[in-house]
């Protein structure tokens, strides 16, 4: 049996007694190594050769377990539960439900790449990251991150126009999001902004909002990069077996 | 001898960002560069590089977004550098570019999608691309950047703050860690040489190449938060007066940041974001509006008047 070594010291594995004597001593308080014995029977052998297909996820395989992504990661500094070398493992190993536990963080990896500067097995642990956040998605154990809706936003403006205009980005983000517009910090930059009355500024932001940048041309770049998207889209839902991934 | 002014006249790539909450890094770069006599022809009827988001859609397509601009500055306007200040933009070409000499996958889509859009595809090897601290640095060097300082720094204690993307992954810049004159991705030094020889005092600042949370700074704004305040934090005791940057995103996010700690967290910092080139203009005897002081969320008019600078 593969040894969980998180679960081993999880608070909800600790088992507390009032009273416990054992051959006549007080044993009584907290105790963590009171392991229930388990037997793994649900491994998912598809789940790291599925990863793998999604982008990023490509060299997953390589990693040895050395813990450098984990030790650099700017998000385990802030929350120790992220932790990019135990969910590598896990998908490794094929534990789904224990990757699952961690289901609703996984999307929060902020792309800094320090993991993928310092892994010296070229896992780039950061698209491991993004592609284990699109696996759970796809398969329905997720919703639709904050983080994924941002992006496709953003994607979708860039494939429609050539160009973002970042004003209509965030606008359509809260309120995809089900976030107030007025946002204390918002407020709060736009009226320093309107302190120092920067008449270009505004007037530049006005101007984008009735004249979104584009670039000129691009419709048959748009055309190109929708039908890739889809081809790009059809084929990772044939990878992770999901049903409408037919070939064209 | 001609080495040192090889970036006399580049292709300038301001990206989206430049065009909206980066404007001042936009105008700053221009007026500085015109400072400078260092020359910049805007690449023709650019498109967005794809940013953070876009790839995790599809890495190709960001591949692609790239290429496209360096194929308008190659093919179409005959220049062999490309200068990108965004970070996120350098990055993106930069990856754009080892991922075409590398990967014939991503020379395929990237062929196929050129020839759909209608525009001649880009081919790795055709552009160089520099960041505007290469493009200083490089371009004119600390000699000749002191030769035109007519406003010192000096006094001016800066935290130079470079990000995740200016270094990471460290596989995409082959030119950085090549050591003297290059630069170091794991000790960027090219902004602190370039405002030491303005004349600042540059403060110890463990944190320059932190994350800001830029990629989740509204989709994930609290963790965003707590990155940016250990920024500020940490220039604040190293006793900066100013935090110089060198990307809209970086900028930005700290600048917002550094409100919603305030508003989310009760903590206040008070040190100074302005952008490098802000900083190098005002150092050329440039006035502050020229340089875009106006345009930063962040006041730091009182600041520059205090330090005899505006």
């Amino acid at each position: 049996m593969p040894i969980h070594e998180q679960s081993l010291i999880r608070p909800e594995n600790i088992k507390t007694h009032d009273k416990l004597e054992i051959d006549g001593i007080d044993v009584s308080g907290h105790w963590s190594t009171f392991i229930e014995s388990r037997v793994v029977t649900d491994y998912n052998e598809a789940m790291e050769d599925e990863i793998a297909a999604l982008p990023g996820g490509e060299f997953i395989h390589r990693c040895w377990q050395c813990g450098s992504c984990t030790n650099s990661c700017t998000v385990n500094a802030v929350n120790p539960d992220f932790n990019p070398r135990y969910w590598i493992y896990l998908i490794r190993t094929g534990m789904e439900s224990e990757l699952l536990r961690d289901k609703d963080i996984i999307w929060q990896c902020i792309s800094c790449n320090k993991c993928t500067y310092a892994c010296p097995r070229d896992v780039e642990p950061e698209g491991v990251m993004k592609a284990t956040a699109h696996w759970l998605e796809k398969k329905g154990h997720t919703p639709k991150s904050p983080s994924i809706i941002f992006d496709e936003i953003f994607a979708e403006q860039v494939i429609a126009r050539g160009k973002i205009e970042e004003s209509s980005i965030i606008r359509q983000f809260l309120k995809r999001t089900g976030q107030p517009l007025m946002q204390d910090w918002l407020v709060a930059m736009a009226r320093g902004l309107l302190m120092k009355l920067p008449v270009g500024l505004m007037r530049r932001m006005g101007l984008a909002v009735l004249f979104r940048p584009r670039t000129s041309g691009w419709s048959k770049a748009r055309a190109a990069l929708e039908e890739y998207v889809e081809e790009c889209e059809r084929e990772q839902r044939r990878a992770l077996g999901l049903g409408d991934g037919k070939p064209e | 001898m001609s080495e040192d002014r090889k970036y006399d006249r580049v292709a300038y790539y301001p990206g989206c960002a430049l065009e909206g909450t980066g404007h001042a890094y936009n105008r700053s770069t221009k007026a500085v560069g015109k400072a400078l006599g260092l020359k910049l022809d805007e690449v023709k009827n650019w498109n967005c590089c794809g940013a953070m988001e876009v790839k995790n859609i599809d890495p190709k397509i960001q591949t692609y977004l790239s290429s496209r601009v360096m194929s308008i500055a190659a093919n179409e306007m005959g220049h062999d550098v490309v200068m990108a200040p965004c970070n996120g933009c350098y990055h993106n070409l930069k990856k754009a570019e080892y991922d075409l000499e590398h990967d014939g996958g991503s020379q395929e889509v990237v062929d196929r999608l050129s020839t759909k859009a209608g525009h001649e595809t880009y081919k790795a090897g055709q552009v160089e691309t520099i960041h505007a601290l290469d493009w200083i640095k490089d371009g004119i060097g600390e000699d000749g950047l002191k030769a035109k300082i007519k406003n010192s720094l000096q006094g001016v204690k800066i935290a130079n703050y470079y990000g995740c993307m200016y270094t990471r992954p460290r596989h995409i810049f082959p030119e950085k860690d090549k050591g003297s004159g290059s630069d170091s991705t794991s000790e960027p030094h090219f902004m602190d040489d370039l405002l030491a020889a303005a004349g600042a005092e540059n403060v110890d600042f463990p944190l320059k190449t932190a994350c800001c949370g830029g990629a989740h700074t509204l989709s994930d704004s609290d963790i965003s938060t707590k990155l940016v305040l250990n920024i500020l934090e940490a220039a604040e005791a190293g006793g900066a007066d100013v935090i110089a940057t060198e990307c809209p995103t970086c900028h930005t996010g700290l600048e917002m940041h550094q409100i919603r700690a305030e508003k989310r967290l009760g903590r206040k910092t008070s040190v100074k974001i302005l952008y490098f080139t802000q900083l190098l203009g005002i150092a050329l005897g440039l006035s502050a509006r020229k340089v875009g002081v106006h345009e930063n969320v962040s006041d730091s008019r009182g600041f520059l008047k205090e330090k005899g600078l505006a």
